[in-house]
């Protein structure tokens, strides 16, 4: 057993260092660091910066503009970007729709849609759940019935995250209702201008618009706009659950979230000392901390094993379950290590260029924002307990 | 990064593995533990003759592997077989001679001419000169197989400081109060009363030595624990497809499907502490103590759940002796009872935490 990465790995990570030194813009770290609540525009900025690197769409296969990168270093510069503060890639376009129409669409579909989201053209957002089917997704009735060269679609999708930035909506809706539930589902490329679409805000317990519902009367879609064979619109979602994630356990954003944690520990005081020396805070932080380097290994052993060319699914699951746990502890942390600075909620304080006095320590700002926001990670994704009905079914074969 | 065995180690895993299910089956454990002594002696002469007590020790003291993988994966299939033996003692001890040029007494141990044990509390002991030799007065509290030793390293305060010592059996000085133990085997509080014995190294200077030692004892405690708890998922998974009751399969009940993903999680978070102790170990000793504590830490904490899940989930059976699950079960919750437990290893985690950032600063 050897758990050292590679030399070639760790001069792809001084690469990848040397680059965000490079090109990180100041202004986007600082904003991310400081949890303050980022705009379309600095999303699209830094899309545009690893597009100009040929870096954006990393997992993608070369000719499409992908890197040829392995497992290996997708997780290394996934973690690298984490802890330079950058923002996230935003998934929807590049890493959820992106791998099906590789898979499943026509050649005039991928040579359409794939450099339009390179590119930034089109923001996509992502229509997979509705009122009714959560965890059930499989029951969704959004309807689209077919007339002439053209769907009509009837119905509304919910949850749809970033929908108030988006041209198009990648859209799982129902084309026949006989026989089992999955079997009448297809998948459908929905133009967000379309007459007969209306876009509702769903302010969060945050107070911040990051979802929305997405309403659909008589929206007439082009029948081009089928991805693959209708009908068969589950595989297709159901690949993008099973497409390999190398970084669903966000190992380098909790690098990252634990680093700042330990800093904010080390000065910040109750009862006379740091919050790092009273019992209490520093067993929690170091069963956090213990938590985090196993989870950072079993992380490294299911690469390894993907390396080798064994899929990971349902350890994708195991790493979900854990990584999000160990994000939601150390936001739990930050919000304790608050206090009673926790409570005052300035939303000023959370946008960029704010100059105003901070109320209390500069950490408290966003802490109680974040933990409640970070409760969706083990609600989104699969929620944490379907993700313990695919161990059990898929691991444990119960 | 390379997370398999490698050829060599593959082979030592498989020839014991082969070893003890041959030689050490159930039957035999059952018989093995209500012996007077605890363990076999002639099945620890066979373990000899393979070289399994060589692998835990490099080839400058006479063995043939010593890294702490090699540690490991023999208290794996220790676990997985429930073996019951001196292997804690002879590592302890071995560990200890090693750092200290025994290394013809370790020879003779590896070769399994001597059976070692190790008590390795250096505050339970005071040590003082006595003409050629050193005296000890104390009481070394659980010592695994005392009574069966041959020679006992033990650690003892003298006025340089922590030092090692070697007594022998049956010196004067030396009483023996020996005992079965619920998981089975046996161990003995070592009651020193002026007892003769040798100074291993320098006096004063084995503090260093010792926590080598423990730190190696613990990774082998962690890959044990691993290999039971893994044991213990089989034998609950195998019982959850099989028993039925409102006729189904229990397994088939969403509470019990989720209770069994969440401890099958906990159990790979588990093997990576070990696996993180045993990459550690030869990294420096901050590194090497931060990542043994962790993974003892982890090892305590998962142990009891695996422990009370499995039996919990078999409900009735897994309360009897009949059932080898049971004993798994409390062996599993008796590692955590050795070289510290879980709130102290949290503990002394913190501690070497708060030692890094003020060597930092």
């Amino acid at each position: 057993m050897d758990l050292s990465f590679t030399q070639e790995d760790e001069a792809f990570r001084a690469e990848v260092r040397a680059f965000l030194q490079d090109k990180l813009p100041a202004r986007l770290s600082d904003k991310v660091r400081k949890g303050q609540r980022l705009t379309k525009a600095d999303m699209e900025e830094w899309h545009a910066i690893l597009n100009a690197r040929g870096w954006l769409a990393n997992h993608w296969p070369v000719e499409w503009g992908g890197t040829g990168w392995s497992v290996m270093q997708r997780f290394i510069f996934e973690t690298e970007v984490a802890l330079a503060h950058a923002p996230r890639i935003v998934p929807f376009g590049l890493s959820m729709l992106a791998p099906v129409l590789i898979k499943y669409g026509s050649e005039a579909q991928k040579k359409h849609w794939l450099p339009r989201i390179l590119d930034g053209t089109d923001w996509w957002c992502q229509g997979y759940s509705e009122p009714g089917a959560g965890s059930d997704l499989a029951a969704l009735k959004t309807s689209a019935v077919r007339e002439g060269d053209h769907y009509v679609v009837n119905g509304q999708k919910t949850w749809t995250t970033l929908g108030q930035y988006a041209d198009m909506i990648f859209c799982l809706v129902r084309t026949d209702n006989k026989g089992k539930k999955q079997e009448g589902i297809s998948f459908l490329l929905i133009d967000m201008k379309t007459p007969g679409i209306e876009v509702r805000p769903i302010k969060l317990l945050d107070g911040d618009y990051e979802v929305n519902e997405v309403f659909f009367t008589d929206v007439r879609v082009p029948v081009e706009n089928l991805v693959g064979e209708e009908n068969k619109g589950w595989t297709y979602a159901k690949y993008l659950l099973t497409y390999e994630r190398t970084n669903i356990a966000g190992v380098g954003a909790s690098m990252a979230a634990f680093e700042r944690l330990k800093q904010v520990a080390a000065t910040q005081r109750r009862n006379g000392r740091p919050l790092a020396q009273d019992p209490q805070f520093a067993a929690r932080l170091a069963r956090l901390e213990i938590d985090l380097e196993n989870m950072k290994t079993t992380n490294l052993r299911v690469l390894a094993a993907a390396g080798a060319g064994h899929a990971p699914m349902a350890e994708s699951s195991m790493l979900k379950i854990r990584g999000t746990e160990i994000r939601q502890q150390i936001s739990d942390l930050m919000r304790r290590a608050a206090g009673v600075h926790a409570q005052p909620f300035v939303t000023e304080a959370l946008e960029e260029g704010f100059n105003g006095p901070a109320v209390g320590p500069d950490f408290a700002a966003p802490a109680a924002s974040h933990y409640f926001n970070y409760r969706k990670l083990s609600i989104f994704g699969g929620s944490n307990e379907v993700q313990r009905e695919i161990i059990s079914k898929a691991i444990l074969e119960l | 990064m390379d997370f398999s065995l490698g050829e060599d180690r593959q082979m030592l895993v498989d020839t014991l593995g082969r070893f003890l299910a041959g030689n050490f089956d159930w039957k035999t454990r059952e018989t093995v533990i209500e012996t007077a002594e605890g363990w076999s002696r002639p099945v620890w002469a066979q373990l000899a003759e393979l070289g399994v007590i060589g692998a835990l020790f490099d080839e400058a003291s006479g063995g043939f592997g010593g890294s702490a993988f090699d540690i490991g994966v023999v208290f794996a299939e220790v676990g997985k077989a429930l073996a019951v033996g001196p292997f804690l003692g002879t590592l302890l001890a071995g560990r200890a001679l090693a750092a200290t040029g025994e290394t013809a007494l370790l020879e003779q141990a590896i070769a399994g001419e001597v059976t070692l044990s190790a008590a390795l509390d250096s505050d339970a002991a005071q040590g003082v000169a006595d003409g050629e030799g050193w005296a000890l007065t104390g009481t070394q509290p659980v010592v695994p197989f005392a009574a069966s030793a041959d020679r006992i390293v033990v650690a003892a305060r003298t006025g340089e400081g922590p030092s090692l010592f070697l007594i022998e059996k049956g010196a004067p000085g030396i009483e023996i109060r020996d005992y079965p133990l619920i998981d089975g085997g046996a161990a003995g509080e070592l009651m020193l009363d002026g007892a003769a014995a040798t100074l291993l190294g320098q006096a004063g200077e084995a503090g260093a030595i010792i926590e080598e030692a423990v730190a190696a004892g613990l990774v082998a405690l962690c890959w044990e624990a691993v290999a039971i708890m893994d044991s213990l998922k089989v034998q609950t998974l195998e019982y959850l497809r099989t028993r039925k009751q409102f006729g189904v399969a229990i397994g088939k009940f969403q509470a019990l499907q989720h209770r069994m993903a969440t401890l099958a999680l906990e159990i790979e978070q588990a093997r990576s502490s070990a696996i993180n102790a045993a990459d550690r170990f030869a990294k420096g000793r901050l590194e090497r103590e931060k990542a043994v504590s962790a993974a003892k830490f982890t090892i305590g904490r998962v142990g009891s759940l695996a422990a009370e899940e499995a039996i919990q989930m078999h409900g009735g059976i897994g309360m009897t002796w009949e059932l080898p699950l049971s004993h798994y079960a409390k062996r599993l919750v008796m590692i955590g009872h050795q070289l510290g437990d879980e709130d102290m290893h949290l503990e002394r985690f913190i501690a070497l935490g708060q030692d890094a950032l003020a060597t930092a600063s």
